[in-house]
């Protein structure tokens, strides 16, 4: 190439982040852990501020603990849930896949290849079941008490 | 796969193209191409170059999914273009891009020069302490096919950097080491003739190192080889939290050398498996 001229950045960025596009369901459950936990780290300043409200004395804080009681603050709050829900088992899975569990033993690629993403898949499943069972559970007892 | 998506047809190959010397931003090009049944993209790239557009540029070279020159991002993927058949993409419309998450040279030509910069800085070669053995060698080092079995499968991988192309990791994180060089680093490190974990530690045990992966995956869907590289950055997490709460691999547990007279008498012992074509 005798060209001086500078080649084209094509990192992908953000968008090489977000969109998992073609790729398998890990792929999906890789950005929905960045996600909720990046959510759960902007909720936790947002606490901070919140709980401070504590400081401008008891009816300020009466009235904000009744603005938080309306339907959109519930549906925020069992978002929130669904978030540490989902970010806590999938944390699970990954402490376990980084320990070296259910994922197989390495051994000589064969065609068509398995790869250990696929033989931890059932984990995966279960573990995701489960987070769905207990984000249903919480917010029938959130919205239904 | 259906009848319709072998029959050979018309295709519309979408083209990403980019001149340095004449364009600021790549742009997309289409050409209708004859494909017949069998053909792959690289084959459909050389026809097109040959019959439409001469100007047109990418590298391969062994056109059979060995050197890992000509990985391309097919249909959104990266794969390589001499293993991928046009037909078995099943669209007919099929959009080949540079590999993303690398500079654009030109056209479909990725800069892969961060690939080996960190490839090399792994340390991907086998460090044993006794320099003497090394300098002036007494013996052989044994190895059991179980002992091979732990790090084989990594090491076919071809530096074709499809695996960073899919990476979402690298896609923001530049300095990540990503999939190739940390499967790699486990590679060398899961052999047992290496001591060169503590050595290699620097270079991996970092920020940009195994921890930023979140398993997502891509990197072994994309491999072209079944080298699995999310499956040995796991196993080299695995290998870094034993080392660093100290049940790591211990020098008293690395190869011992035979001498060559010994190799001989004990040549029963690693036998080659039994023949399995009768003749």
């Amino acid at each position: 190439m005798n060209s001086n001229k500078p080649a084209y950045n094509n990192r992908l960025g953000l968008k090489g982040w977000v969109y998992a596009g073609k790729y398998t369901f890990e792929r999906y459950l890789y950005l929905g852990h960045r996600l909720t936990g990046m959510g759960l780290i902007a909720y936790m300043l947002l606490h901070i501020i919140e709980t401070a409200n504590r400081m401008r004395g008891v009816e300020a804080w009466e009235e904000l603990m009744g603005l938080f009681a309306s339907w959109p603050f519930k549906i925020i709050e069992y978002l929130l849930f669904a978030a540490a829900v989902f970010h806590a088992l999938n944390g699970v899975r990954l402490l376990m896949t980084e320990l070296g569990f259910f994922l197989g033993k390495p051994k000589e690629p064969v065609y068509p290849y398995s790869s250990s993403i696929k033989r931890h898949r059932p984990l995966t499943y279960i573990i995701m079941a489960l987070a769905g069972l207990i984000i249903i559970l919480g917010g029938s007892s959130l919205f239904f008490p | 796969m259906s009848d319709k998506t072998i029959t050979p047809r018309e295709i519309t190959f979408r083209v990403r193209r980019f001149d340095p010397d004449v364009d600021s931003a790549p742009h997309w090009s289409e050409y209708r191409q004859h494909v017949h049944d069998g053909m792959t993209v690289l084959e459909a790239l050389h026809q097109l170059k040959a019959e439409q557009e001469p100007t047109l540029s990418w590298r391969s070279s062994c056109r059979m999914g060995v050197c890992g020159s000509c990985g391309m991002f097919v249909n959104e993927l990266p794969m390589l273009a001499c293993q991928t058949q046009v037909l078995h993409l099943g669209t007919d419309v099929v959009t080949i891009a540079p590999l993303p998450n690398y500079d654009n040279v030109k056209d479909l030509v990725p800069d892969l020069a961060p690939l080996i910069e960190k490839h090399a800085s792994v340390k991907p070669y086998i460090i044993y302490l006794d320099q003497i053995e090394i300098d002036e060698p007494t013996g052989e080092f044994i190895q059991t096919p179980d002992q091979r079995e732990e790090f084989s499968q990594f090491t076919h991988c071809i530096k074709c950097g499809l695996c960073l192309a899919a990476c979402p990791t690298v896609a923001t994180d530049p300095l990540f080491l990503g999939p190739q060089a940390l499967a790699q680093a486990y590679r060398y490190t899961a052999d047992n003739r290496d001591c060169g974990m503590k050595d290699r530690i620097e270079a991996i045990d970092i920020f940009h190192g195994p921890y930023q992966c979140h398993l997502a995956g891509a990197c072994s869907q994309a491999c072209p080889k079944g080298v699995d590289p999310a499956f040995g950055i796991q196993l080299l997490k695995r290998a870094l939290v034993l080392d660093n709460i100290g049940f790591g691999k211990k020098k008293s547990s690395v190869a011992k050398v035979m001498p060559l007279a010994d190799v001989v008498k004990a040549i029963d012992e690693f036998a080659p498996p039994p023949r399995t074509v009768v003749k």
